[in-house]
Order: C-alpha cells, then structure tokens, then sequence
C-alpha cells in the first residue's frame, strides 16, 4: 500500500439535491468537470435534470495584479538562466543574492498594488480577496527572505545575527509608524505608546533609536536623569558586531560578554528599581527569558522572540545551533495549548536549514507553484539542492518549473511565459512543450502563427504539421479555399492541397471566376507540393498571360498543360474549351505542330469510353463542342500552314 | 482548495459520459435520456448548448471527440448495441447567429449483438480509427480509409476477448518503438479467466493484434482503464479502475532476435494500489502530463492522486458532494 502523507482536504460541491450516487469526471485544460452520475444502473433514479460542475483549483492565475508578478518574475528567471557557469563562486553569490532580492522586491511590488486595491475597493467580498491575498504574499515574502539570509547569503556567525535582525525588523513595519507617531505628538514622553516604542526599538536592537526617544523623556525630569544617562550609556555601549571590520569574532565576544556582566551588575544593583520600564529594559538587555516572554504582545511572533533572544544572549550564534534556539523558542513563545501553523512549521524547517522540507511544505500549503519553482530554481543555481538531498537535486527543480509552468499553460495569454519555462528544463522541458502547445486554442490566425512560430523556432515539426492541418480543415469548413490552401501549404500536407485544389477548380467551372488571385498567382515552388496544385497554380497563370494578351505565351503553356500529363483528364475538355478563343484570333497563335499536338489531345479524349451516366442533352453537348474545336483546329492548321509556307519578303 | 461552478445540462436523464475536445473549448455530454448535447464555451468563459439531438434508441453509455485534424467528429456507443459517428455541418448563418449548429449521422455501426460499452478514437498517427467494445467480448477496430468520406469505415480487426468487455484505453505515444497497443478491461465475474485486464498489440509482420499481456493479479471486475501520457519514458503506465485503484508499470524487455515475430514481453509491476475509497471504484483519468491521476468511486468522491518525485508516496486532495445546499451556492 502507498503512504499517503497528507490528509486530504476535502472539497464539498454544492448539489441540487443529492439524488445519484456516484461522482463522473472528465480533465480539462486547468479544470475538472464533475457531474452526478450512477454507474450501477440499477435501483431508482431521479428524473431531475442534472448539473455539470466545473471544479478548478483557487489558483491566483486568474488575478490581474498577480499577473504582473507572473510577468516580471519570468524575466528574473530567464535572466538568472543565462548567468554563466564560469564566474567563479564569491562573485556568483553576490549575483544571487541581488537575483533573491529582485523576486523579492517584484513580490512587495505586487503586494502593495493588491494593498492599495483592497484599501480602495468599495466591494466586501473583493477585498477581503485582496486582503488573502496579500497575507499569503507576505508570508511568501518572509521565508523567502529568510531562505535568502540562511541559504542564499549564507551568513556564517557573527553577520547572522545581523541578517537575522535585518530580517525581522522588515516584517515588523509597525514599529516605525508608532515611533514617528509618538516624537511627531506634542508631548512625546507622556503618550501612551511611549514606553512601547522604546521597549519595541529595544527588542529589535535598535539601541540609537531607542535612545533618541529616551531622551525625550530624559529632559523633563531632573531628579530621575542620572538613572535615564545609565540606562543612556548601556544602550550606547552595547557592542555590535561589524563584519566588515577588523575585530574577530571571538574580539566581539569577550567584549560583549564584558557589557553583558554590567547589564547584570546594575540589575544586581537595583539600579533601575526607581523606575519599572527601565528596569524591564535592563532585564531585556541581560537577556531575560521571563521578560522577553512578557513582551509578547510587542514581539507578536516567536521568530521575533527567537532573534530577540539570541540578541541578547547569543549573538555571535553559527548556523549549525539556529535550530535548537529555534525549537524551544516556538515552543516557549506558543506555549502548550497552541499549535504552530503551517507558516510556522516551514520557518521551523528553515532553521534548521531542512530545505526540502521547506520547499516541500511550501508546495502543500500554496496555491500555486509560482513560489517553489522560482525559489527551488534559484537555490539549484546557488547548488544548494544537491548537497542537501542526494535524490533530488535537479530532478526536483525541473518537477516544480514544470508544474508551474503546466499551470501557466491553461491561461490564454500567460502560456506564452511558460514556453521559456520549459526551455529550461533539460531532461522533460521539450516533451512536456510538445504535448501542452498542441491544446492551445487556436482562436484567430494570428495566434495560430504565433504557436507556429514557437514550434518552428524548436524545429517541431509534428506540431506544425498538426496545427496547419487543424487550420486547415477548419478554413476548408467555413468554405475558406485561399485560408484552406496556404495552410495545407504550411502543413505541407499533399493530400489535403490536392483536394483543396480540386475544390478551386470546382469553384471556377460553376463560377467562371478564380477566387484567392493573390494567393494563386504567389504560389512560387509551394506550387510543387501536390499535381493538381500545379495545375491550379499554372491554369491560372495561363488565364493571367491571356489577359495580359500575351497571346503566345499562354498558349504555350496551355498545350503544355496537356502534353506534359499536369492536367487532369478530365479537365482536357475545359482547357481545349480555353483554346477556342486564341484559335479564333485574327492572328495565328498555335503553330502547325502546335496545332497537329492539340488535335490529337482532342481525338485522344474522344477515344475515351463514353460516361453512361450522360444524358443524350450532355452527348449532344459534348461532341457539338467537338465538332466546334475540330472546325477552329483545322481552321487554325491551314492558316499556320500557309503562314509557315511564306517567304517573308 | 478548488472552486465549483454549475452548470445546468438539461438532460432528461443521467448523464453518463462528458467528454472535453482537444483544444478543451468544446464539451458534449451524452445520457440516458439518448441524446447528446454539445456545448461551447464562449469569450466570456461561459458554457453555452449549441447543439442537442436523439442519437440512439437506448442509454448512450461514452461520447468522445476526434482529433480536430480530422474535423468536427464526435462518436457515441450505446445500450442499443451500436455505435455511430457524428460530423458537424456549418449551417446556414441563421443559425450561426443563433448560437446553433447542425451534426449529421455519418455512420451507423452495428456489429455488436449486445450493449456497446466503450468506444474510443485510436492515437491520430495511426489515422482515423475507431475502436469499440461491448458485452458480447469482442473488441472492433474500424478504419475510414478516406478521411474526407467520413461514411465510409471499414471493420479492419475484431479482437475475441472471450470476457465481456467494458473500457478500452489506446496507449497515446506516438514514438517508433511502440508498435500501437490496447488495453482491455473487462467487469465479467468470471471465475476461471481470472485476468481481467488484457493488453494488445498490433504486429506488422502479421498485420494482426495478439495478445501482449494478461493482468493476472486484477482478478475483480474492472471498470475503467486509462494508458497515462507518454511523455519520453520507455516504459508505459496503465491505471485501472477496479474494487481499489492500481497503477500498473509495463517495461518492454529487449527481444531476443529469434523471437522478434511474438509480441513484445512486458515486465509488470505495480506501482500504486489506494483503496482510500474504500469501495468499487468506477472511472480513471490522467491529466495531460500524467502528474495527476483522477478517480471516483462508490463513496461518491474523487480523489486526485499525485505522484511526488519521490516515487514511493502520493498526496492525495478530495472533492466530494454535499446534501442540502442551495444550487450554485
């Protein structure tokens, strides 16, 4: 038996009643129809009329807004295809990292434009769509940017911590807005966020920040300064790690393990036991999980809580020991009646830097590919995959590139992205192309050609084949010859030019008239595709040479028409019928062998056994014309005679 | 997860097949009320029935689509022991304004002595074939050798199947080293034939089909089958649909050069059984890139099965029906 590893999430349809017993189905292009149906035949059955459902999954393709990330992530993503293999791994990861950074800021984009939507928008209903949607994108945005911090830039210890701040600090705007709301009022010091701000900018390491607004409080009592200075000169002190510097690690440490111990003597001292919030900042420099704890409602999230912690604790913390700091602070954080969320799991699995784990996690909670396929993609680029999990790899990027772009496929005009998809896809990318191009609707020639364009770029001829002989009949069916014709041509399918060619001539023989002159007269070497083509294509030249009254010329190639076998028997009739008028021209057009060759075309038909299914009017008829053409003939053979017998004087 | 909408068939009857055309901008519907219906989806995505006619004098069982190289051909099979095929004609522009067109009978095949349960349109490489098959056990395979004379087929095979058939599924690939190949599944509660799957292929030498392979471990009555989508693998992948779902792997073995006459051997293994639905299950489906396969089955649900590249587990999503809401809520 196979393990299924997720439970199923269970769609209901909403039935008119629910009268059958058994569910039929049938696959669409993106969607699934589902209908009632039994398929035991017996027992009673319902004379109510029954639906068809179309059931497809909630995917974001069909968002405009979402549809601009679609566009411009496709960009980034041929873009990041093209990099070089050569450039040598420093430089290459700065270029990844700036790639990261790119999809990100594609993602904010999108954000704020549904943000704005949804703030705009006077519909109920649109904007709480907006308003899903734009969560969904923000916890996208937020483990992507923390796959980038501990995957992409890979920051060893020391910068972590920073990136880690950097991090947290980005999704947690809030704390701007009520800072500049707290200086901007009138009395700073006695607003009520007051203290919030500053434990906030606390908690987030933004010690200049946080004394800038303690000042504010600073200047108004005198008795209480020397204590507001203090805590001033820890925050000022508080040692930051700078990568770029020229301290050590282990420098940083020993330095800031000094400050800590002075954190911890001045709680010791009860130096801030005059005033509680100060008092509560010390205990959260110390590091103080209890009072981190309290401060819940201002960090909001354990990841929050986590780099908090380890700010104050640890930081000079290396990748390797995130997860354990990790684990426990959810756990702390959460406490034991809740749950972690899926959002919580998969920044879980990225601490401890379980990427398969992510990626598969992200796969099961989205909607859509669009998240894993570009960021499983950038992190196969930065070879991350492989040492991960030796049976993935590659494999697993081209899997979900190729669902992302499947999906992609279904939509009329975004399945154009998707064949850049697949171009990139070694091992699967062309089949999967060759079987999703042919099911494009091909809704007007010009789209037509643009599915033909993409074939024949990729020398696809079965394809091209397939879809000109689709236009084809289909221009036949609406009774569209020239349409028929030129794509029968494309399609280089004789069969077909033959029979469209005879229904040209059909068309002439009732009408009098060509249709299509343009494209007759421009058949050029297509023209050798099938017999009855060149005959179409040189019949109408003959009829173009005589009204040009290129007299000579077009009987030339009538009579060719005929010797040289191009034209049909049955059409013999016809074109010796097209030989009256040049025979009965003032001037002699035929020569004397000329004309010796077309009386015995004519005698040759009469040999032909006779169709019994004439009637004795069409006999009549028939050799009426032959008594006609054998009179022109003979005419025209004495004329040539005696004109070939004169000296020219 | 997955959004429904409804649409009102308007069939008198159950409806028993539903089948999208190639380009999946076209769907017909056929019931038991003996009617087809086909219907268009419109530039604003919406369903409309531009044609409904009585196509047989009993339950029409399948309905399905050729390739549109072929033109507008539909084909249905029914309990009135035939099967026929269908042309659209472009009508008269009265009816083109009024959303209508008009499908003509072209043939009328009526070799089975019993119900016809299934009929299907062979891959279009192999040219305009029909396959039907019924209770009476025999598999038709039906040419028309002139594809613009669509009144004109003739029976080229009757494969003696000696169960009484009730799927057929061709395998789709196109590529040179398979020689076209059928599947047969048979719901007879036949005890001494106990495989009920049977796989044919199609011998150029002899220009015959013979029996490839007999499914000896599918001994319940099987109600669908489905080859899934070649996609470039050498081996070929078989659903069935019987009292669980199973997914077959048929690897060809290299013929050894004394016996290049016989069919090709298969090795068989299985690569998925799920018995989530706990019940007989009646229909099978890939998606057009085989990630997805699709059943339903007695518990009124269908699930959708998904192969991880890990190959060895499969996520799994429901859709199933709910009493008592309000239409279209």
């Amino acid at each position: 038996m196979e393990e299924v590893d997720v439970e199923p999430s269970t769609t209901l349809i909403p039935g008119a009643g629910f009268h059958q017993k058994h569910l039929g189905f049938e696959w669409g292009p993106g969607d699934l129809l589902v209908y009632e149906t039994n398929y035991k035949l017996q027992g009673p059955r319902s004379a109510s009329s029954p639906s068809v459902h179309v059931v497809r999954r909630d995917e974001d393709i069909c968002s405009p807004i979402l549809r601009k990330l679609f566009n411009e992530s496709h960009l980034i993503f041929v873009g990041l295809q093209k990099i070089k293999e050569d450039v040598p791994s420093k430089n290459k990861k700065s270029q990844f990292v700036s790639i990261s950074k790119n999809y990100r800021s594609v993602i904010r984009a999108c954000m704020e434009e549904l943000q704005q939507n949804a703030v705009s928008t006077q519909e109920g209903s649109l904007a709480s769509q907006y308003g899903d949607q734009v969560s969904i994108l923000l916890a996208i945005e937020l483990i992507w940017n923390l796959c980038e911090v501990l995957f992409i830039d890979a920051a060893p210890a020391g910068s972590l911590l920073l990136h880690l701040l950097d991090w947290v600090r980005l999704h947690k705007s809030d704390v701007d807005t009520r800072a500049r709301e707290v200086l901007q009022s009138d009395s700073p010091a006695q607003h009520q966020s007051y203290w919030d701000v500053v434990i906030s900018l606390v908690l987030q390491g933004r010690t200049d920040e946080a004394r800038q607004v303690l000042s504010k409080q600073a200047s108004l009592r005198a008795e209480s300064s020397s204590v507001f200075k203090r805590m001033d000169v820890l925050l000022q002190n508080m040692p930051i790690f700078n990568p770029a510097g020229t301290q050590t690690l282990t420098e940083f440490d020993v330095k800031w393990r000094h400050w800590h111990e002075e954190c911890d003597r001045c709680l010791q001292d009860n130096t801030f036991a005059s005033n509680r919030h100060l008092e509560t900042i010390c205990k959260i420099l110390v590091g103080d999980e209890d009072t981190l704890l309290e401060q819940r409602e201002l960090l909001s999230t354990w990841y929050h809580f986590l780099v908090t912690r380890l700010l104050f604790t640890h930081p000079t913390i290396k990748p390797p020991d995130l997860h354990y700091y990790a684990q426990s602070s959810m756990n702390m954080f959460l406490g034991p009646r809740a749950s972690p969320e899926p959002l919580d799991i998969i920044l879980l699995s990225a601490f401890e830097f379980d990427l398969h784990q992510v990626i598969k996690d992200c796969s099961i909670a989205l909607n859509n590919w669009w998240f894993v396929a570009h960021l499983t993609d950038l992190l196969d680029h930065c070879k991350l995959l492989q040492s991960h999990n030796l049976h993935f790899g590659s494999n697993l990027r081209e899997f979900l590139v190729l669902e992302y772009a499947s999906g992609l496929f279904t939509h009329h005009s975004l399945w154009q992205l998707a064949v850049d998809y697949f171009d990139h896809c070694p091992e699967f990318g062309r089949v999967y192309l060759e079987l999703q191009i042919e099911r494009v609707p091909l809704d007007t020639e010009r789209k037509a050609i643009k599915v033909l364009r993409i074939c024949e770029d990729r020398q696809m001829s079965e394809q091209v084949r397939s879809i000109c002989k689709i236009m084809a009949k289909r221009a036949l069916r609406n009774n569209r010859l020239g349409s028929a014709l030129s794509w029968s041509i494309r399609a280089k399918d004789a069969a077909f030019a033959t029979l469209i060619s005879e229904r040209f001539l059909q068309d002439y023989s009732n009408k009098g008239f060509f249709t299509d002159l343009d494209l007759l007269d421009n058949l050029g070497p297509a023209m050798l595709l099938s017999d009855r083509l060149t005959f179409l294509g040189k019949y109408r030249e003959f009829h173009r040479l005589y009204g040009e009254k290129r007299f000579s010329e077009a009987a030339r190639l009538l009579l060719s028409l005929m010797t040289a076998k191009i034209a049909p028997r049955s059409l013999w009739m016809t074109l010796l019928t097209d030989a009256l008028p040049l025979l009965e021209q003032k001037e002699v057009i035929f020569s004397v062998d000329q004309t010796y060759e077309l009386m015995s075309c004519l005698e040759e038909l009469n040999l032909g056994t006779k169709d019994s299914n004439q009637t004795d009017q069409d006999e009549d008829i028939e050799s009426t014309k032959t008594e006609l053409l054998r009179l022109a003939l003979a005419r025209n053979l004495a004329m040539a005679i005696v004109k070939e017998g004169t000296i020219e004087t | 997860m997955f959004v429904a909408k409804s649409i009102a068939a308007d069939h008198k009857d159950l409806i028993h097949d539903v089948s999208y055309d190639f380009h999946g901008r076209r769907m017909a519907t056929c019931s038991s009320d003996q009617s087809v219906k086909v219907w268009d989806k419109g530039d604003d995505g919406e369903w409309h029935c531009t044609a409904s006619w009585k196509t047989h004098s009993g339950s029409v069982w399948r309905v399905t689509w050729a390739h549109p190289e072929f033109g507008q051909v539909l084909a249905s099979c029914s309990f009135d022991r035939t099967a026929a095929v269908w042309e659209e004609i472009v009508g008269e522009s009265n009816d083109k304004q009024r959303g209508q067109s008009h499908w003509i009978k072209r043939t009328t095949l009526v070799d089975s002595r019993t119900s016809v349960t299934d009929v299907k349109f062979a891959p279009k490489h192999m040219g305009l074939m029909l396959t039907t098959c019924s209770a009476d056990g025999v598999v038709r395979i039906y040419e028309a050798p002139d594809v613009m004379n669509l009144s004109q087929w003739s029976l080229q095979h009757e494969i003696s199947c000696k169960l009484s058939c009730s799927c057929i599924s061709w395998n789709p690939s196109s590529s040179r080293a398979h020689p076209p190949m059928i599947a047969v599944g048979s719901d007879d509660s036949n005890v001494t034939y106990s495989g009920k799957v049977q796989i044919y292929e199609y011998n150029e030498n002899t220009r015959k089909y013979a029996k490839a392979e007999t499914l000896m471990t599918v001994t319940d009555p099987v109600h669908d089958i489905a080859f899934a989508p070649n996609l470039g693998r050498s081996f070929h992948v078989l659903a069935i649909a019987t009292k669980d779902v199973r997914i077959f792997k048929l690897i060809p073995m290299r013929r050894e050069s004394a016996n290049s006459s016989g069919p090709t051997k298969f090795e068989v293994q299985v690569m998925a059984q799920f018995d989530s639905h706990n019940s007989q299950v009646w229909r099978v489906s890939w998606n057009i890139t085989s990630t997805l396969l699709a059943s339903s089955g007695d518990d009124g649900c269908v699930r959708l099965w998904k192969g991880q590249p890990s190959a060895h587990s499969a996520s799994c999503w429901l859709i199933t029906w709910t009493t008592g809401s309000a239409p279209g809520s």
